[in-house]
């Protein structure tokens, strides 16, 4: 590594023009969203600028406990951002069924990496821990709560037609089978279209970074193979536990549609 | 075959006691919103009674699997369900519910035949009229050779005409084959000229 031009503050705060851009445009239409321009480039700036005091400070003192502290607020705040942004009312029994497939899809990919794929020494080295576990749990996030409203949304609508599958002695799996398969399409597909523009279409933000700091591209794309499958890993068994266990939450223990919840 | 007995549901149903015979037929009526669509899915165990029990055979429906209760006894809903695909595709949708599932293709056609639908079975069920809707959801039920059979208001989308054809066919059918027929009606007629018996619910208040 022959390590990043660095930039200096008056550079980096020139960057903000682009926002007095936006502001003025966003003033002249009167759109109203001068206020939360504001606020998210200043939550930006903090939040950024807070992370990365934090990552040295970490980076320069691994210690298994504080990598296991910062995985452990990532899948929190992903699940309440799954819970929070469903357009849906969730039943508590689906919401433990989000945190059980979010810790199990995630962590199986994390160990699955972190020992075998990778191998990185120690175990927990943050730096290889921490953005991967960023990586894995932020796309899982993505593919639950894409996950989640096919198929709430897919047993508020098809009621009837499950109602009628179970009237002809199909079990509550069979009858759900349509809309599982829809929820799972819709879940994955966003990262099977990512893979597909890979490297033409754009560069992935890990990747981008790796190179703007200073490492081979051939370096930063072998991590980036290795992280795209491991992303998809990541998703498809988050979203498969998520899914085959959380159709069971919409029939009671007499395999009865349970149409008051929906 | 049927024996309900104190059964509540809500404030609507209140059936203290009530037999359903075998190898019969049985017509409920009602005016709208009485309950009757609800009881048939009590009999089916799509819902069950806050109070009472409800036995099939002698033994409480509850100690059934579900899934075999409801291949014994199969219903067929008030409003017409059409699955994607072929009107085949929609007749024979029981096929993809069970492991083992005998049809015949004549008796498929001569059931279409018989219920005045004339269409290609490969057409497209999604473009049907609302009759034929109903009556491809008809023959679905029945190719799947249920003890009983439950339907609500099977009928109510068809013409006079085509409604008495049908409804003949299916009695005979449940006679000859020594099925039972429980069917929920709005048309009184119809219920005395076919039932053996007739369950009148009345809306309570
Ligand atoms: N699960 C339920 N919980 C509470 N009320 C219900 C439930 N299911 C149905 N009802 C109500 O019970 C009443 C009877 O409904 P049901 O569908 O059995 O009537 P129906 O006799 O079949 O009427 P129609 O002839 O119009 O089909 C209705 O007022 C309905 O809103
Ligand atoms: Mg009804």
């Amino acid at each position: 590594m022959n390590g990043a031009v660095r930039l200096s503050i008056l550079q980096v705060i020139s960057a903000y023009l682009f926002i007095i851009i936006l502001l003025l445009i966003v003033r002249k239409r009167g759109l109203n969203r001068e206020k939360e321009i504001i606020i998210s480039t200043t939550r930006m700036t903090l939040q950024l600028i807070l992370t990365g005091y934090i990552l040295t400070y970490i980076f320069k003192t691994p210690n298994p406990i504080i990598t296991v502290l910062v995985i452990s607020i990532m899948e929190v705040f992903a699940i309440q951002n799954i819970i929070k942004r469903s357009k849906n009312r969730l039943s508590k029994e689906l919401k433990k069924v989000v945190i059980f497939s979010m810790l199990t899809g995630t962590l199986f990919t994390l160990i699955y990496f972190i020992f075998i794929v990778i191998n990185i020494k120690p175990w927990y080295n943050p730096q290889y821990f921490i953005p991967l576990a960023g990586m894995v749990i932020g796309n899982s996030m993505t593919g639950i709560s894409l996950g989640i409203n096919k198929l709430v949304e897919g047993f508020k609508n098809q009621v009837d037609m499950i109602e009628c599958s179970l009237m002809l002695g199909a079990s509550p799996k069979d009858a759900s089978k349509s809309i599982l398969d829809n929820a799972f399409d819709s879940a994955i597909l966003p990262t099977i279209n990512s893979m597909v523009g890979m490297g033409i279409v754009f560069l992935p933000g890990m990747m981008t970074g790796q190179i703007l700091s200073g490492s081979s591209p051939l370096v930063a794309i072998e991590y980036q193979i290795a992280i795209m499958l491991g992303i998809l890993g990541s998703v498809s068994i988050s979203v498969i536990i998520f899914l085959l266990l959380g159709y069971k939450t919409f029939f009671n223990n007499r395999m009865q549609i349970k149409r008051e919840e929906l | 075959m049927f024996e309900i007995k104190n059964l509540k549901f809500k404030d609507i149903l209140d059936i203290e006691h009530l037999i359903i015979n075998k190898n019969s037929v049985t017509s409920i009526v009602g005016e709208s919103g009485s309950g009757k669509t609800t009881l048939l899915k009590m009999l089916n165990n799509i819902i069950s009674p806050d109070e009472g029990e409800i036995y099939y055979e002698g033994i409480e429906i509850n100690n059934y699997n579900p899934i075999d209760l409801r291949r014994k006894v199969v219903m067929l809903p008030q409003t017409p369900v059409i699955y994607k695909g072929s009107i085949l595709d929609n007749i024979l949708i029981g096929k993809r519910f069970a492991k083992s599932f005998n049809y015949n293709l004549e008796e498929i056609k001569t059931l279409l035949e018989k219920f005045n639908v004339n269409k290609n079975l490969s057409e497209s069920a999604e473009n049907l009229s609302g009759g034929e809707k109903q009556r491809i959801c008809l023959i679905r039920v029945l190719i799947m050779n249920p003890e009983v059979i439950l339907l609500d208001e099977p009928t109510s989308a068809l013409d006079e005409n085509t409604e008495d054809i049908v409804i003949n066919y299916i009695v005979e059918y449940t006679k000859k084959n020594n099925k039972t027929l429980v069917m929920v009606t709005h048309a009184k007629d119809i219920a005395k000229k076919y039932s053996d018996f007739i369950i009148e619910i009345n809306k309570r208040r």
